[in-house]
C-alpha cells in the first residue's frame, strides 16, 4: 500500500522503446498529411496569378505549422512511445503533445491482434493491440519490429490464456 | 421446460389491422374538413385500404411461419417470409428479458418480449405473446442462483416526483419536437383556415413585448405541461424491485407498460446525474452502471435501460442508489476537492467558450448594428457566465474511495457522480496534455466494461492521482511507480 504522503510519486516510463524505424514511419505519415497541403497552394499560386499573394500566404501558414510538425512530431513520439509487460500487467505510453499511459491487468485482456498497414510494412513494422472489455481500454503498441510484434503477441496470448473468465 | 416449437400469439394480426386502419378515421375527417373532392377522397381511402390489406396479409403470413422455443441450452426464433431466418441465443448468455405492452397489446392481453445478451443487435424479439406466457418466459430465462438475500421493493413512484420532469430539459425538448412535427403535418389545415394570417395581424396589433412574450410563454407552458403528461405516461406505476433471481426489475408506464430487468451480477455501480435545472431544484436522475446494457432499448423518447428511477428529489435518488449498491449510504458528499490549478483551467475554458459571443458583440458594435454599451454588456455578461461555469465546474470536481467503491464527480451542465465498483476497474489511463504538464496535473481514467467504458477523475496532481489509483486497485500500478528517495 502507498505511503500516507504521496509527495513526488510518479510513473516511470515503460522499459522498452519502440523500433527506431518508427521515426521514419511517423515522418512518412506526417508527410502524407502535410505534402498535399503544401503542394496544392504552390501549384495554384503558379497557375493563378491574381490570387497569388493569398495563396502564398496560405502556403506560408501551412509551412510554418507543417514543417516543424514533420520534423518534431516523429522524434518526440519516439521519446514517449514505450511499452512493457510483466506477469500481471501490460503498460504502454504514447502521444506527444498529449501523452497517455495505459495499464491493464493480464487477466482483463480479451483479444490480442497485430495490424500492419501498407506504410508500416514498408518500414518493416507492426502494431500490437490488446483489447479489454472496456470500450476505452485497448492498449496499442505502434511501430514495433515485425518479429518483435509476433513475439509480443505470442507472449500476451500465452499469459492471457492462463487466466480465463469473461474479463469484465 | 417446453422445448417444443410454439407459435406467437395469433392476436397480433387483428392488432395490426386496428393499428393500420385506425389513422384512416382522422385522415378522412381532415380531408372532409379541408374540402377534398370526392375523387381525391375515394382515392386516398382506397389506396389506404389496399395498403392495409397488404400489410395485414403479410403480418398474418409472418405469424404463420414464425415460431420460437426454449430448450435447456438455447432460445430460438425462426421466421421470415422471404428470407428465412433462424436466430438462436445460448441461454447462459441471456442478460435481460424485457416486456413491453402498448395500450392495444394490453387490451388484447399481449406483450412483446425482447431477450437480450447485452451485445448490440444481438437480441431476440418475440412480437408478441400472451401476457402470461411473457411472464413465464421471463421467469424461466432469468432463473438463476439467488445472489442476494435482500429482495423486495427498493422504490415506488411518489406522484409528486413527476413535477421534476417539468424541469427536465430532455423531456421538454421531446414535447416541443412533437408539437413542431404536428404543426408540420397539419400545416395545410392551418393555412386553410387562414390562421397564419390572423396570427400575423394579431401580432402587429399588440405591443412588441406582448407579441414576443405571449408565444414564448405559451411554448414554455405547453412544454412543461407536455413534459408532465409524458412523464405520467412513462413513469406511472413505477416500481423498482430486487427479485430473488438476482435481478433488478423496473416496471413502469401508464398506457404502455414496460418491465425492464437488469442482472445484479452485471452491475458495476450507480451514477447520479444532475442536469443544471434539476440540480437547482434539488432533483437528480439515477442510472445503473452495468455491463452489457443496450442503449435506447425502449425506443424514441424512452429512458435508457440503465435508468433506475424517474427524476426525483436528490435525497430519494441517494437512498435508492445506496439500496441498489447494497450499501448503507451513497456517499455523494465529502469528496476530495481538486487543486487550484484545476480551477484555473476551468475558468480559462469558460472564458474561451464565452469569447466568440464577446467577439461577435464587438464586431456588431464596430459595424454599427448595435450601440457600444450593448456590446460591452453582452461581452461582460458572457465573460461572467463563463467564469461562473468554470467556478461551478471546479466546485463539482471531487473524488474519494468509499468501501468497495470509487467515487468521481464532475460536470457543470450535467453534474455526474459515479460510484464505480473497485473490482469493476479493468485498467487505468493516465492522460496529460501540454497545459496539464505545465500545471502538474493529469486526468486519471478508470476503464470498465460498463458503459461508457471510462470514468474520469480530471485534473488531479500527478502524485495524488497515482496514489489514489494505487489505493483503489492495490498492486496494479505499483510495479510502474517511482517514489522519490528520502532526502533526510
Amino acid at each position: 500500500m502507498s505511503a500516507t504522503d504521496p509527495e513526488g510519486l510518479r510513473l516511470r516510463p515503460p522499459r522498452h522503446p519502440v523500433d527506431r524505424r518508427a521515426v521514419g514511419w511517423w515522418t512518412a505519415q506526417a508527410l502524407l498529411l502535410v505534402a498535399p497541403l503544401l503542394i496544392a497552394p504552390a501549384v495554384l499560386a503558379a497557375l493563378l496569378v491574381p490570387a497569388r499573394p493569398w495563396l502564398l500566404l496560405a502556403l506560408a501558414a501551412v509551412a510554418v505549422l507543417g514543417v516543424p510538425y514533420v520534423l518534431v512530431m516523429p522524434r518526440w513520439r519516439y521519446r514517449v512511445h514505450r511499452w512493457e509487460t510483466t506477469d500481471e500487467a501490460v503498460y504502454t505510453a504514447a502521444g506527444w503533445l498529449r501523452q497517455e499511459w495505459r495499464v491493464a491487468p493480464m487477466s482483463r485482456i480479451q483479444t490480442v491482434d497485430t495490424v500492419r498497414g501498407p506504410l508500416q510494412r514498408m518500414f518493416g513494422l507492426a502494431s500490437v493491440t490488446a483489447t479489454t472489455a472496456s470500450a476505452a481500454g485497448p492498449l496499442v503498441v505502434a511501430g514495433l519490429d515485425r518479429q518483435r510484434a509476433v513475439e509480443l503477441v505470442a507472449l500476451l496470448t500465452e499469459r492471457t490464456e492462463a487466466e480465463r473468465g469473461d474479463a469484465t | 421446460m417446453s422445448g417444443e416449437w410454439r407459435r406467437l400469439d395469433p392476436r397480433v394480426v387483428p392488432a395490426l389491422a386496428v393499428l393500420v386502419a385506425g389513422p384512416l378515421v382522422p385522415t378522412a375527417v381532415v380531408l372532409l374538413v379541408a374540402g377534398a373532392s370526392a375523387g381525391v377522397f375515394g382515392a386516398v381511402v382506397g389506396i389506404w385500404a389496399a395498403i392495409a390489406v397488404l400489410l395485414v396479409g403479410a403480418r398474418a403470413a409472418e405469424w404463420y411461419v414464425s415460431s420460437y422455443r426454449v430448450t435447456a441450452e438455447r432460445v430460438e426464433l425462426r421466421g421470415g417470409l422471404l428470407a428465412r431466418s433462424h436466430r438462436s441465443l445460448p441461454r447462459d448468455r441471456v442478460r435481460s428479458v424485457d416486456l413491453t405492452a402498448d395500450p392495444l397489446h394490453r387490451l388484447l392481453g399481449l406483450a412483446v418480449v425482447v431477450v437480450g445478451t447485452g451485445a448490440q443487435g444481438e437480441e431476440l424479439r418475440l412480437d408478441a405473446v400472451a401476457r402470461a406466457e411473457a411472464d413465464r418466459l421471463r421467469a424461466e430465462l432469468l432463473r438463476r442462483e439467488s445472489t442476494s438475500d435482500r429482495t423486495g421493493a427498493l422504490a415506488r413512484l411518489r406522484p409528486v416526483w413527476l413535477l421534476y420532469s417539468a424541469v427536465t430539459m430532455s423531456m421538454v425538448l421531446a414535447v416541443w419536437g412533437a408539437i413542431a412535427s404536428a404543426f408540420g403535418s397539419l400545416s395545410d389545415l392551418v393555412q386553410k383556415f387562414g390562421l397564419y394570417r390572423e396570427a400575423g395581424e394579431l401580432a402587429r396589433s399588440v405591443p412588441l413585448w406582448l407579441a414576443i412574450g405571449a408565444p414564448v410563454a405559451v411554448l414554455l407552458v405547453a412544454g412543461v405541461l407536455g413534459a408532465l403528461l409524458l412523464s405520467v405516461e412513462l413513469w406511472w406505476g413505477f416500481t423498482l424491485t430486487r427479485e430473488d433471481t438476482g435481478t433488478l426489475r423496473v416496471r413502469r408506464g401508464l398506457l404502455t407498460r414496460r418491465s425492464i430487468s437488469l442482472e445484479q451480477r452485471r452491475l458495476r455501480g450507480v451514477e447520479l446525474a444532475e442536469p443544471l435545472l434539476l440540480r437547482w431544484t434539488g432533483g437528480a436522475r439515477t442510472h445503473a452502471i452495468a455491463t452489457g446494457l443496450s442503449e435506447h432499448a425502449g425506443g424514441k423518447n424512452q429512458p435508457d435501460s440503465k435508468t433506475l428511477l424517474p427524476p426525483a428529489p436528490r435525497a430519494a435518488a441517494l437512498r435508492v442508489a445506496a439500496a441498489v449498491l447494497g450499501e448503507p449510504e451513497f456517499p455523494a458528499d465529502g469528496l476530495v476537492a481538486h487543486p487550484r490549478a484545476a480551477l484555473r483551467r476551468r475558468i480559462v475554458r469558460g472564458l474561451l467558450a464565452a469569447a466568440p459571443v464577446a467577439i461577435a458583440a464587438a464586431v456588431a458594435a464596430a459595424l454599427g448594428w448595435c450601440p457600444v454599451w450593448t456590446a460591452v454588456l453582452v461581452a461582460v455578461l458572457a465573460a461572467g457566465i463563463g467564469t461562473a461555469a468554470g467556478v461551478d465546474a471546479h466546485r463539482n470536481l471531487g473524488h474519494r474511495l468509499h468501501g468497495r467503491y470509487l467515487l468521481a464527480r464532475r460536470g457543470t451542465g450535467v453534474r455526474r457522480t459515479a460510484a464505480l465498483q473497485r473490482s469493476g476497474i479493468i485498467g487505468w489511463r493516465i492522460e496529460q496534455s501540454v497545459f496539464q504538464r505545465r500545471a502538474g496535473l493529469v486526468d486519471l481514467v478508470a476503464t470498465s466494461a460498463a458503459k461508457p467504458g471510462r470514468f474520469a477523475v480530471p485534473d488531479v496532481r500527478t502524485a495524488d492521482a497515482l496514489d489514489f489509483a494505487e489505493q483503489a486497485v492495490p498492486g496494479l500500478l505499483e510495479p510502474f511507480l517511482e517514489r522519490p528517495e528520502k532526502r533526510d
